[in-house]
C-alpha cells in the first residue's frame, strides 16, 4: 500500500484553497530561543542510537543560537524505516526537527527496499560520526591470530546475526570474502545477544563495535577465552581503508584479506563489501535536516557541533558514552555522507543477488 | 564481598545519596501512576538534570526512578482496571474485582506491602547470587530460553477457564497477533496488511489496555454505577497488610520467581507477573474466587514484579544486556554517566553493584511506603459515580495508548484491540491466555528459531532443557489433576458456562468466522516468506485454525450445554436482551474522543469531548461540566507544556500554530 502522505496532501489542498500557513520562521539568522528542537531517533529508547541522541541533545541545547530545549523523540518501527518515512513526509525545514539515522536506516535505502519512502540525497547532513569493530574468534579453535585462520577454513564456524539485511551483512560478507566457512545464525536480538551466545559457546566467531569490545570482549581475551582477529578498519582523508587508531596493533580487514589470500582484495564482491562497510561503519550515525532547510540553519548546527567539541564536559564524557570516534561536521561530514549514500548501482545489485542466492531473501514485497 | 557490601552501605547512608534517591522515587511514583508514561518518560524528564549531577547522585536518582514504576502503576490497575504498564497486567485480574466489591483500599494495601516485600527479598537474593550469576546465566542457552517460554505458555492451562480448547485457541490467537510485524530471524514483514504501523507489531501497552480496560469501561458505562457497586467497605486497609503476613510464603515464592526470571536475559520482565499469577492459581487449594477478587491474585504478581526489577539488574550490569524496557533506559543512563556495565561489575566494581542493588531495595521501601499512605484516600475514587469518572478514564486510556509509539495509529489500534477485548470477554475466550500468547510470541519464536539452528533435536538432550521441560510437564499435570478434583468450580472470571449458554448462536459463529478469516490471511501472508520467517506463524496458524474449526463444529452440532457455547449477551441467565446494543454503543465514546482529536488535536479534543460527554451522557449541569472539562484540559496541558510529553496532533495544527497551553509539539 502506498503510504498516505497526509502532510503533502494537506499542503497542496491548503495551497489550492489559498489558506495561509503560519509558523514558518524565515529569518536571516536563526534564533531558537524559547523553542523546542526535536531530535528524532527512529529507534527505541535505550539503544545505541538513543544513547547517541541523548548524549548530544544537551550540547546542542547549549550551543544552538538562543539555547532551545532539545528533546529526543523516539519514533521506532520497522527497524527505523517507519520513523524515517514519517520524518521525510512531515518534518518542516526550520531546524526544529532533525533526524538521527543509523546504518540500519541506510541499508534498506541502499538495498532499495520498497518500504523506504525517504531519499537520503534530499537531506542535508549536519553531523556524522562513525564506529569501528573488531572480529574475534573462540580460543577453542586453536587459532592464535588472523594469519592462522587458514587452518580452520574447512571447519564450519557459527556467527550470530541480527538478520540477512541488517548491519551484520558486512561481517557475514566479509567472512565469506576471507574464504571462511561461516554459517550465520539469524535471529539475534542485537549485538549484545550475539556476544552472549559467544560466551555460552553457541557461536564461535563474532564481532563487537569498539565500545562493547573494550568493555566486554577484552576481559574474555585476558581470560584466554577469545582471540582477536582484525578490526574493520577506518577511512583516512582520501577515503582509503587504514588501521583503526583505537587498535593500531590489529590488521584491518583488507590486510587480513591479503594475509589469507596473498593478494590485495579486488572484484565486485570486495567493492560491494567496501561500499556497505562505509555506509555501515565510518558513516554509521548521521544527523540530517529536511532538504529545504536554509543554509543559515545548517550553519548554526555546524557551529554548534564545532563549539560543543571544545566543551570540557563534552570532552570528559564523550569517550565513555560514545567511544573514541570523532563527531564531524561541515565538509568532513558531507564527504562521509556522500560515501555512505552514493553506493554504485553495481554494488547494490551484487549484494541483492548474493542475499537472494545465499539466504533466499527477496527484497521485493 | 563483605568489604564491598560495607562500602556499599556506607555509600547508601550518605544524606546526598538518600536525598537523590527520594527525588528519583517521587518522580518515579508520579510518572508511574500515570498510565503509559513509565520509566522512559521519567528518564526523558530527568535527563537534562543528569548533566549537572555527580555520578553518585545521578545514579541514585536513576535507581529511585526505575525501582518504583512497577509500584505506582498498581493504582490504576486496581482502581480502574487500567494496566499502566506490562508489570501490572495480571494485577488487574483480581485487583479490579476487589475494587468493585468496595475493597480497593485492601487490595492496594496488600499490593504495596507485597511490592515492598518483593523488593527486599529480591535484594537479598541478589546480594547472595550476584557473584555466581555470570556462569549460571551462561548455562541458559537459546534452547533453555525456548523451554522457559513454553513454561510460560503452559500457564494457559490454568488460566483458560471452563473450556480448555477455547483457552488454547485464545493463546494461539495471541501468538498469531504477537507475530505481526518483522520476523525475528529475517526481519521480513508479515501480516502487516501493508500498514507501516504494524512493522513492529502491536504495542503491548495497547494490547493490555485494549483487552482489560476497554471492555470494563464500556461495561461500566452502560451500568452507570460507581466502580465500587455497593460503596466502600470501611476498615479494609489494615486487612490488606495482614493479607501479606498471612500469605508470606506465597509472596516469598513469587518474589523468588520474579528475581530469577528477571535475571535471565532474553525472557524479559513482561511475563513475570503472569507466571506468578499462574503459579498461585496452580498451587491454591480453593480456586473458586480467582478472577472474582481473590487477594492472592493481587499478592502474587505484585510481589513478583518489584523483585523482577532487581533481577533485571543482573544481565544489565553484568553483561550490558537490558532485560526490560525500564532496564534499557537504566543502562542508557549508566552509559551517559560513564559507568561501564560488564564483567568488572562483580570484581572491581562490586561495591557499586551492591550500592545499586540496595538503593533499589531502599527505593522500594520508600516508594511502597508512601503509596501505602495514599492507598486509603485514593481508593475513594472508586465511589465516584461512573459517569463523572468515565471521561477521565477514557482520556487517560487514550493518552496511555498514544504514548506507546506516539503515532495517531496507536489510538486506532486501541479501538481495534478494545473491540476484540469486548468480543473475547463476551464470548468467554480467556483474555489472560490471549495476552500470554501475545507477550511470549516473539520470544518463543526467536528462541525456537535459534535453538533449531544451533541444536536441532539434540536440544532435548541438554540437562537444562530436560529440567525445565519436566517442570512444565509437572505443572501442567498438577493443575489438570487439581482441576479434576474440583470439577464444578470455575477458575476464571471469563467463563461461567452455566450462566451464559446461549440459544442464539449467530454472534458466536460470526466471531469465529472472523477469527478464521484473520488466521487464514495470516497463513497466506506467511507463505510468502523465507523458511525461517514462516516456520513459526505457519505452525501456530494451522494449530489455531484446527482449534477454531473444532469450536465452530461444537457450536453447530454440539449440545447447548457444551463449553464452547458461551455468550454473555444472549445468555439464558441474562435478565434483559436489550443490553447487547448498548454494549457496542458505549464503545463509541472512545471513537468520539479520538475522532475529535483527529480534527483539533488532543487538548482541544479532550475539552470538547468532556463537554459533549458530560452534557449528553452524564447529563450534568453546565457548572460541573465546565469545571471538569477545564480541569482535564489543564492536566493535559501541564503534561505537554511542562513535562514535554507528546500528544496526538490534529488536522487543525497543520493550518495554524495553536497558542501556548494548547500548543502541541509536532
Amino acid at each position: 500500500m502506498k503510504n498516505f502522505n497526509r502532510r503533502s496532501f494537506l499542503t497542496s489542498v491548503s495551497a489550492g484553497l489559498g489558506i495561509l500557513r503560519f509558523g514558518l520562521a524565515k529569518g536571516k539568522t536563526p534564533d531558537f530561543s524559547g523553542q523546542i528542537v526535536e531530535l528524532i531517533i527512529p529507534f527505541k529508547e535505550g539503544g545505541g542510537s538513543d544513547t547517541w541522541g541523548r548524549f548530544n541533545a544537551p550540547f546542542f541545547s547549549r550551543y544552538l543560537p538562543g539555547q532551545p530545549t532539545v528533546v529526543v523523540r523516539n519514533v521506532p518501527g520497522g527497524n527505523s524505516i517507519a520513523g524515517s518515512n514519517r520524518f521525510a513526509a512531515r518534518a518542516r525545514p526550520n531546524g526544529l526537527q532533525v533526524l538521527g539515522t543509523s546504518a540500519s536506516t541506510q541499508f534498506p535505502y541502499l538495498l532499495e527496499d520498497p518500504r523506504v519512502n525517504y531519499e537520503y540525497r534530499d537531506w542535508r547532513v549536519l553531523m556524522a560520526s562513525g564506529a569501528g569493530g573488531v572480529a574475534y574468534i573462540s580460543s577453542d579453535l586453536g587459532v592464535k591470530n588472523v594469519s592462522e585462520l587458514g587452518a580452520v577454513q574447512d571447519k564450519q564456524l557459527l556467527y550470530g546475526s541480527q538478520g540477512p539485511t541488517s548491519l551484520d551483512l558486512v561481517p557475514v560478507l566479509g567472512f565469506k570474502l576471507l574464504g571462511l566457512n561461516v554459517r550465520p545464525i539469524f535471529g539475534m536480538s542485537g549485538r549484545g545477544a550475539g556476544r552472549l551466545a559467544f560466551e555460552r559457546g553457541e557461536i564461535n566467531i563474532d564481532y563487537q563495535t569498539t565500545t562493547a569490545y573494550l568493555r566486554n570482549v577484552v576481559p574474555l581475551i585476558n581470560q584466554g577465552e577469545a582471540v582477536p582477529l582484525f578490526s574493520w578498519g577506518t577511512l583516512d582523508e582520501s577515503g582509503q581503508l587504514v588501521r583503526d587508531p583505537t587498535f593500531p596493533a590489529l590488521p584491518h580487514f583488507a590486510e587480513a584479506y591479503e594475509l589469507l589470500h596473498g593478494e590485495k582484495p579486488s572484484g565486485p564482491g570486495w567493492e560491494s563489501w567496501f561500499s556497505f562497510f562505509t555506509a555501515g561503519f565510518p558513516a554509521m550515525k548521521l544527523l540530517v535536516a529536511p532538504k529545504d532547510t536554509p543554509d543559515e540553519v545548517v550553519n548554526a548546527y555546524q557551529n554548534a557541533v564545532i563549539s560543543m567539541k571544545q566543551d570540557p564536559e563534552y570532552i570528559a564524557r564523550k569517550p565513555a558514552a560514545l567511544g573514541t570516534y570523532e563527531q564531524v561536521t561541515g565538509e568532513a561530514a558531507q564527504r562521509l555522507y556522500e560515501l555512505a549514500t552514493d553506493v554504485p548501482q553495481q554494488a547494490r545489485s551484487w549484494v541483492r543477488t548474493w542475499l537472494r542466492d545465499e539466504f533466499q531473501v527477496k527484497i521485493e514485497v | 564481598m563483605v568489604e564491598a557490601l560495607l562500602s556499599a552501605l556506607a555509600n547508601l547512608a550518605t544524606l546526598q545519596h538518600l536525598l537523590h534517591l527520594v527525588l528519583g522515587v517521587l518522580l518515579g511514583l508520579a510518572v508511574g501512576a500515570f498510565p503509559g508514561l513509565g520509566g522512559i518518560a521519567g528518564l526523558s524528564i530527568m535527563m537534562p538534570f543528569l548533566y549537572g549531577m555527580d555520578t553518585v547522585s545521578a545514579l541514585a536518582t536513576l535507581v529511585g526512578l526505575v525501582a518504583v514504576i512497577p509500584t505506582s502503576d498498581t493504582f490504576t490497575s486496581v482502581l480502574m482496571g487500567i494496566p499502566g504498564s506490562s508489570a501490572s497486567q495480571a494485577t488487574v485480574l483480581d485487583g479490579f474485582p476487589l475494587s468493585q466489591k468496595g475493597e480497593a483500599s485492601r487490595a492496594l494495601a496488600a499490593a504495596f506491602s507485597a511490592s515492598l516485600m518483593g523488593g527486599i527479598v529480591g535484594a537479598i537474593i541478589l546480594t547472595l547470587f550476584v557473584q555466581i550469576a555470570r556462569p549460571l546465566i551462561l548455562t541458559f542457552g537459546s534452547a533453555e530460553l525456548f523451554m522457559l517460554a513454553l513454561l510460560g505458555l503452559s500457564m494457559v492451562g490454568v488460566l483458560s477457564g471452563a473450556s480448555l480448547i477455547k483457552g488454547l485457541a485464545a493463546c494461539g490467537l495471541g501468538l498469531m497477533v504477537g507475530s505481526i510485524g518483522g520476523a525475528p530471524a529475517t526481519g521480513e514483514f508479515r501480516m502487516t496488511l501493508g500498514i507501516d504501523y504494524l512493522y513492529d507489531g502491536l504495542p503491548l501497552v495497547i494490547v493490555g489496555i485494549g483487552l482489560f480496560a476497554f471492555p470494563e469501561i464500556t461495561d461500566l458505562l452502560r451500568k452507570n454505577q460507581a466502580i465500587a457497586r455497593g460503596g466502600l467497605i470501611k476498615g479494609k486497609w489494615f486487612q490488606g497488610v495482614r493479607d501479606v503476613f498471612q500469605n508470606w510464603f506465597l509472596c516469598l515464592r513469587c518474589a523468588s520467581i520474579g528475581t530469577l526470571i528477571g535475571a535471565i536475559p532474553g525472557l524479559g520482565g513482561t511475563v513475570v507477573d503472569w507466571i506468578a499469577y499462574g503459579h498461585v492459581v496452580q498451587t491454591a487449594k480453593d480456586k473458586t474466587q480467582f478472577g472474582k477478587g481473590d487477594i492472592r491474585g493481587v499478592l502474587a504478581p505484585e510481589s513478583a514484579n518489584n523483585a523482577k526489577e532487581g533481577g533485571g539488574l543482573v544481565p544489565t550490569l553484568l553483561f550490558g544486556i537490558p532485560g526490560s524496557g525500564a532496564m534499557a533506559v537504566f543502562l542508557g543512563g549508566m552509559v551517559l554517566l560513564g559507568i561501564e556495565a560488564g564483567p568488572a561489575m562483580v570484581s572491581s566494581g562490586l561495591d557499586l553493584t551492591y550500592t545499586i542493588i540496595w538503593s533499589l531495595a531502599l527505593a522500594n521501601v520508600i516508594g511502597a511506603g508512601s503509596c501505602m499512605f495514599l492507598a486509603r484516600p485514593i481508593s475513594r475514587l472508586t465511589a465516584i459515580p461512573f459517569n463523572l469518572l468515565a471521561p477521565f478514564m477514557i482520556m487517560v486510556v487514550s493518552f496511555a495508548a498514544f504514548q506507546a509509539t506516539r503515532q495517531f495509529m496507536d489510538l486506532v489500534a486501541l479501538i481495534g484491540i478494545g473491540m476484540l477485548g469486548v468480543a473475547l470477554k463476551r464470548f468467554g475466550w480467556s483474555r489472560p491466555a490471549f495476552l500470554i500468547g501475545f507477550v511470549l510470541a516473539s520470544q518463543a519464536e526467536s528462541y525456537l528459531n535459534l535453538a533449531v539452528q544451533f541444536y536441532g533435536w539434540n536440544m532435548l538432550t541438554r540437562p537444562g532443557v530436560v529440567i525445565i521441560l519436566s517442570i512444565t510437564i509437572a505443572s501442567v499435570w498438577f493443575s489438570s489433576r487439581s482441576n479434576k478434583d474440583s470439577k464444578n468450580t470455575e477458575i476464571q472470571s471469563e467463563n461461567a458456562p452455566h450462566t451464559a449458554q446461549a440459544k442464539i448462536k449467530l454472534p458466536q459463529i460470526l466471531f469465529l468466522t472472523g477469527l478464521l478469516a484473520f488466521l487464514i490471511y495470516s497463513i497466506w501472508s506467511s507463505l510468502q516468506l523465507s523458511p525461517l520467517g514462516r516456520m513459526f506463524p505457519l505452525g501456530i496458524g494451522f494449530g489455531t485454525v484446527c482449534l477454531c474449526f473444532y469450536l465452530l463444529m461444537m457450536l453447530q452440532v454440539g449440545p447447548e450445554t457444551n463449553a464452547a457455547n458461551y455468550d454473555l449477551e444472549y445468555s439464558t441467565a441474562s435478565k434483559t436482551n436489550e443490553k447487547h446494543t448498548a454494549l457496542w454503543r458505549n464503545a463509541i465514546w472512545f471513537a468520539v474522543l479520538i475522532g475529535i482529536t483527529a480534527l483539533v488535536g488532543f487538548q482541544l479534543g479532550v475539552l470538547f469531548f468532556f463537554i459533549v460527554f458530560l452534557k449528553l451522557k452524564a447529563l450534568q449541569n453546565w457548572h460541573i461540566t465546565i469545571m471538569l472539562s477545564v480541569a482535564a484540559l489543564l492536566l493535559i496541558s501541564f503534561l505537554t507544556n511542562f513535562l514535554l510529553v507528546e500528544l496526538p496532533a490534529g488536522l487543525l495544527s497543520f493550518y495554524i500554530d495553536l497558542p501556548w497551553l494548547l500548543g502541541q509539539l509536532q
